[in-house]
Order: C-alpha cells, then sequence, then structure tokens
C-alpha cells in the first residue's frame, strides 16, 4: 500500500476523535430514551444495560457461557483450520487432483452452512457437536480457498532457482512454498475466525446449544431488554477480541511480511 | 473439440460421480437420518416446485432482495460521504468497527423485539448484518482512490455528479464488490436464521417445521434448496462482478 505513512501527532488526533465519536454514541443512546425521543420500552438507555453488564461480570452463569461460546469458537476453528491446511496443501501441490475437484469445491463453498441447522439438530440435539458440524462447515471453505491460492501463488521461477541451488525437496518447501503460502493461511485463519463466532452464536441461538447467543435468545423471550442489550454488545466484545488475536498472530508470524511491516 | 470435452469432463466428472455415488448407496438406506436421494428428490418437486411453496421462496428472496439493496443503497451513500472526509471518518469509524464485530445474528431477537415478526423486522435484520462489510469496504475504497487521478480530477475541473461517476465510484468499485460478496453471504443467512427464529412463512420456517415432525425427506429437500439458492446467489454475484469490474480484471492481469 503506498502512501500509508501518517505521522505520529495524526494518528494520534484519529485515536482522539474516535474516542469521542464512540462517547458521542453512548450519549446519544443514554439521552434520546430519556427524553422519549426513542421508545424506552425498547431502547432502555444506556446506563442501565451498564448496570446490566456490570450484573453480568459477577455472574457465573455469564462466565460459562462465554466459555461455552469460546470453547466451540475455538475447537471449530481449530479442526477447520486443520483439515483445511491438510486438503489444501494436497490438491495445491498436485494439479490433476485440483483440477477434477475445481467444479466441485466452487459449487459446496457458497452453500450456506446455516442450511445444515436441521440436520444438525436430528443428529447432536444442543451437543457441543451441532454447533461444531455447522462451525466447520463454515469456517472450512473460507481457509481452504487461501491455502489453495497461498500454495498456487509460489514462483516457479524461485523454485526452480532452489532447485538449482541444489535445494532437497524439504528445503524448498520450508524456504519457498512455505513462506509464500504463509500470508494467505494467515488470511484464511482471520477469515476463518470470524465466521466460527458468527455461526457458534447462531448455532446457540437457534439450535440452543449452551452459549452468550443462548442467553440472548432467553433474555429476549424473558424481555429483560438491558440484559439483552448487555448481552448483544458482549458477543460484540468477543467479535472484536477475535479479530485482535487474529492480528495479532499476524503481526507476530508474518513480521517480515511487506503488508505488516508498511502499516506500522 | 477434444479439449473442450476434456475440459468439460475435469469439470463434470467428480459432481457426477458424487451425485450417481449418493444415489445409488443411499438407495437401500434404511437410516431414519439419512433417507435415500431418490425419496429427497421427489420430496423436493412435491414442496418446492408446486405452485403452492412459491408462498415460502418468493416471501424469502423478497425480503432478502430488499434487505441488500436497502443497505447497498445507504451504504454507497455513506460510504462515500465518510470516505471523501478523513475526519468524519475518524469519529465515526470506532464504532462502526464495533457494529461490524457483533455477530448479525444476534441482532435478530433485539429487532424482533422491536418491530415484530412481520416481514419489516426482517427486512430490517438482513439489511442491519450485511450493511457493515459494504459500508466499511466503500469507505476503504473511496479513501484509497489513486491520490493522482484525484488531483487530475480536481485540476481539470471535474466535480459533482460527473466525478461521482467517471472517478469515485470506478476507483472504488473493487473494494464495493467485495463487501457485497461479503454482504450478500451474511445477509442469506440472516434471511434463513430469521425466518427460524420466529416466522410465519419462508424457506427457513419450512425447514425448520420439517424438521420438528420429522418429515426428513421434505428437510433434506430443503436444505438442497438452500444449497442451490446460495450457488445461484454466488454465479448471479459472479456475473456482477465480471461486468462492473471487467476493466479492473484486465487491469491486474497486464501489470
Amino acid at each position: 500500500m503506498p502512501g500509508g505513512s501518517s505521522a505520529q501527532g495524526a494518528a494520534g488526533i484519529a485515536k482522539f476523535r474516535g474516542v469521542i465519536g464512540f462517547a458521542a454514541f453512548l450519549a446519544v443512546w443514554e439521552v434520546l430514551p430519556v427524553v422519549g425521543l426513542l421508545p424506552a420500552r425498547y431502547f432502555p438507555p444506556f446506563h442501565e444495560v451498564l448496570a446490566a453488564m456490570g450484573g453480568n461480570l459477577g455472574s457465573p452463569v455469564f462466565w460459562r457461557s462465554v466459555l461455552y461460546t469460546a470453547e466451540a469458537w475455538f475447537l471449530g476453528l481449530s479442526i477447520a483450520f486443520a483439515a483445511a491446511t491438510l486438503v489444501g496443501l494436497v490438491l495445491g501441490s498436485i494439479p490433476v487432483l485440483w483440477r477434477y475437484t475445481e467444479s466441485t469445491i466452487e459449487f459446496l463453498r457458497p452453500i450456506p452452512s446455516v442450511a445444515l441447522i436441521p440436520l444438525a439438530v436430528l443428529m447432536f440435539g444442543i451437543d457441543i457437536k451441532s454447533a461444531l458440524l455447522l462451525i466447520v462447515y463454515a469456517a472450512f471453505w473460507q481457509i481452504l480457498i487461501q491455502i489453495l491460492y497461498g500454495v498456487k501463488d509460489v514462483d516457479p521461477v524461485a523454485l526452480d532457482t532452489a532447485r538449482v541451488y541444489g535445494l532437497g525437496r524439504w528445503s524448498r518447501i520450508r524456504y519457498v512454498s512455505w513462506p509464500t503460502a504463509l500470508p494467505y493461511a494467515i488470511t484464511g485463519f482471520r477469515l476463518g475466525a470470524s465466521v466460527a463466532l458468527v455461526i457458534a452464536v447462531t448455532a446457540e441461538l437457534v439450535i440452543g446449544n449452551p452459549g452468550i447467543g443462548h442467553q440472548v435468545a432467553l433474555a429476549q423471550s424473558a424481555m429483560a431488554l438491558p440484559e439483552m442489550y448487555s448481552l448483544v454488545i458482549t458477543a460484540g466484545v468477543m467479535g472484536v477480541l477475535v479479530n485482535i488475536l487474529a492480528r495479532l498472530i499476524e503481526r507476530k508470524l508474518l513480521g517480515w511480511h511487506q503488508s505488516v511491516r508498511a502499516d506500522t | 473439440m477434444k479439449s473442450r470435452l476434456a475440459r468439460a469432463l475435469t469439470v463434470f466428472l467428480l459432481p457426477g460421480a458424487l451425485f450417481v455415488l449418493w444415489f445409488a448407496i443411499s438407495d437401500s438406506s434404511g437410516n431414519f437420518f439419512f433417507p435415500p436421494l431418490r425419496k429427497i428428490l421427489s420430496a423436493f418437486a412435491d414442496v418446492w416446485l408446486d405452485a403452492g411453496s412459491a408462498s415460502d421462496i418468493v416471501p424469502s428472496l423478497l425480503r432478502l432482495a430488499a434487505g441488500f439493496s436497502a443497505s447497498l443503497v445507504f451504504a454507497l451513500t455513506v460510504g462515500i460521504l465518510l470516505g471523501s472526509s478523513k475526519v468524519a471518518r475518524d469519529y465515526t469509524e470506532p464504532v462502526f468497527e464495533f457494529f461490524r464485530a457483533i455477530p448479525p445474528t444476534v441482532m435478530i431477537p433485539v429487532l424482533l423485539v422491536i418491530s415484530g415478526i412481520g416481514d419489516v423486522s426482517k427486512i430490517v435484520v438482513i439489511s442491519f448484518g450485511c450493511l457493515w462489510p459494504m459500508l466499511l469496504n466503500t469507505v476503504e475504497g473511496v479513501r484509497s482512490a489513486d491520490p493522482v487521478l484525484n488531483d487530475t480530477c480536481r485540476v481539470y475541473g471535474i466535480g459533482g455528479l460527473r466525478r461521482l461517476l467517471v472517478f469515485t465510484l470506478p476507483a472504488a468499485s473493487p473494494q464495493i464488490v467485495t463487501g457485497m460478496r461479503t454482504g450478500l453471504s451474511i445477509a442469506i443467512v440472516l434471511m434463513v436464521i430469521s425466518e427460524m427464529f420466529a416466522s410465519r412463512n419462508g424457506i427457513g420456517f419450512t425447514i425448520i417445521q420439517f424438521q420438528r415432525t420429522f418429515a426428513i425427506p421434505e428437510m433434506w429437500s430443503g436444505i438442497l434448496l438452500l444449497g442451490l439458492i446460495g450457488v445461484a446467489l454466488s454465479l448471479l454475484m459472479r456475473v456482477v462482478e465480471l461486468s462492473v469490474l471487467y476493466w479492473y480484471e484486465g487491469a491486474r492481469a497486464r501489470s
């Protein structure tokens, strides 16, 4: 990305404005229901939601729900990542195999994983396996496609050069293929990580697997609105944390790469 | 001629084989959850191709289209405004990034409370969910437009609507299309989930009814239908992409 260099001061101002913007949003949320511009029945003012969040922090049910969601997310993402990496490396490095499977992958990929919900319910009920089935299906394709791009992006000239210089098969993978494919694998991980969280929460909401999504549904049917909004915000915070985690991993593993070096 | 045949073979061999295999293996299946494909296909014809079930497919797709297009219009308008003002971007971006991070399906119960279980509430759910990727990608696309072209436009006195049409929109279109693709797949998920969660009609609603009444072949036919809709919409998206971005693919191939 050209022209990405911004002075330290400008970044500081941007951050400052961001905080102001966020504070303004919360202030509007607080004021509108109080002065009656939004119906307070449906939009409890922010301080009530904040109080509900405070209550959550001391509630074991809340923390257990967060852990359930995090567990489904982690397991689903790990399984999907391992499977997609394996399949992607095999398909990507054997052209014949890729040619014959491409159409099938392009067909299976856009199938929405939520279509499998009824099947997951019948087979596993509210066991974590039903959520995992959906999460793995959704995240697998995102990651697989990136791995395939990565393996195919390896420069043939670089590979030939390595071969001419007498690098063995293992060294070629280590020093040529792996560094090329890694940025793609990490992009896949980042995409998969956020999809996995969305689907984990969705499964809890619709199927009733224990977790944050299920708590939102419970709060909604009890019409406990401040509670419901506080749980929605919790889900948002989990989403932000997943993004931050993915960025951290990206920075750690790709510190040498152009894309990361450019924006620090 | 021969190479075209060979290509057709590489495209259709595996899907065809899988279909035949599924058909053959499942044909004598006694497993309650995995009925013969033959039965699923005949259920498909009965349930979805019947005129009566236009009452499910059509409302679902209309809600999807309404929610998605409302969102697109909003995302383009606001995205172009925000993209061209650094100050406005600085103030709004953290709030929008937070909204994007909320798993969109948890908004379903919220909007259900606010606007009931009618069409309006589902359209709002769908547009709320697909808004953020489209909005933030539009902002990013407008922001990162080539500064030299930008200055050139200014020097030549190209402004207003003309500037929007010849410079801003084309420059941002690769990013916008990326956002649309993400937005569309979120919209499909929300269409299905909002109907599964609370509804009186729609594909998601009907599939859950089949599941609850253990009408297994019918349920499978619904899964099949959702799969086909997903594939069809992604093909449609590909067509849009090719017609909007034909110049971009060309420019990229050259460089």
